[in-house]
């Protein structure tokens, strides 16, 4: 599987606008719903869903990284995108720090193996300080959706 | 390092359906933060499992284990064997298995 089969460019946001986890949740969310990666009428249960998945054990990773997630019925077909934030976001990471870096991962209700496989793709880059440092650095959804193509060209760790 | 310092290994299968997925691995980290020893884990199911560090939750998520799956878990320092114990016994017992785990 490829990061950029997994992550979804068009709903990609290099500038959230939300200032709160499930503002950001939101955000993401109703982008992808806008740019046809999921339906309009399911944008309100993932939101619900990813929240109380982010309330029973964050998905704040440490090192500016969440990746809120959810397995759930009315999800097709796996599919992730990104949200920078420039300010920061408190995710009651493990580290206290905040997060600029979100990846959200929407996944079919019983893609246990899928899931797992596409959070090994997501982490096999984040865990790369200059990965991370870029995305961090990245001003234009362009950037970020440049970056991943890289990702996957480069020789794997 | 001190005389006193020993290795333990643990090798413990995943019994859950849902892997080691980021609740259990956060579990897992938080667990292995609170001993002194370095903790290393390798998913020997897996061809070319490479090691990574149990008290890092990205490196975690490399492992990709998934249901069946055999970890195993090397500590090593003051108090490795107490750690190792107690990380394979997390494991053992699914992550004392959250109601919602088989559908999160």
């Amino acid at each position: 599987m490829k990061l950029s089969e997994l992550i979804h460019g068009p709903s990609i946001i290099a500038d959230l606008q939300a200032t709160d986890r499930n503002g950001v949740i939101r955000e993401l969310t109703e982008s992808l719903a806008e740019h046809g990666a999921i339906q309009q009428e399911h944008v309100e249960t993932v939101v619900r869903a990813t929240i109380a998945r982010e309330k029973s054990g964050s998905t704040g990773f440490g090192k500016g990284v969440a990746v809120p997630h959810v397995k759930h019925a009315c999800v097709e077909k796996m599919v992730a995108t990104i949200g920078r934030s420039s300010h920061g976001v408190d995710f009651a990471a493990l580290d206290r720090s905040p997060v600029y870096t979100v990846v959200m991962l929407l996944s079919p209700q019983d893609a246990q193996d899928d899931h797992l496989a596409a959070m090994e793709k997501v982490f096999r880059c984040l865990q790369r300080e200059t990965y991370r440092r870029f995305l961090r650095q990245s001003e234009t959804r362009e950037a970020i959706v440049d970056l991943i193509s890289e990702v996957d060209d480069a020789p794997s760790s | 390092m001190s005389d006193a310092e020993t290795t333990y290994v643990r090798e413990v299968e995943i019994p859950n359906k849902a892997g080691l997925h980021a609740r259990p691995v956060m579990q897992f980290v938080d667990l292995a933060s609170r001993f002194k020893s370095q903790v290393v884990v390798i998913n020997v199911t897996r061809a070319g499992g490479e090691r990574v560090d149990g008290k890092s939750a990205m490196q975690m998520m490399l492992l990709e284990a998934t249901k069946g799956c055999t970890l195993r878990i090397a500590t090593d320092g003051p108090d490795a064997q107490a750690a190792a114990d107690a990380l394979a016994e997390l494991v053992c017992h699914g992550f004392g298995v959250h109601p919602e785990s088989a559908s999160e």
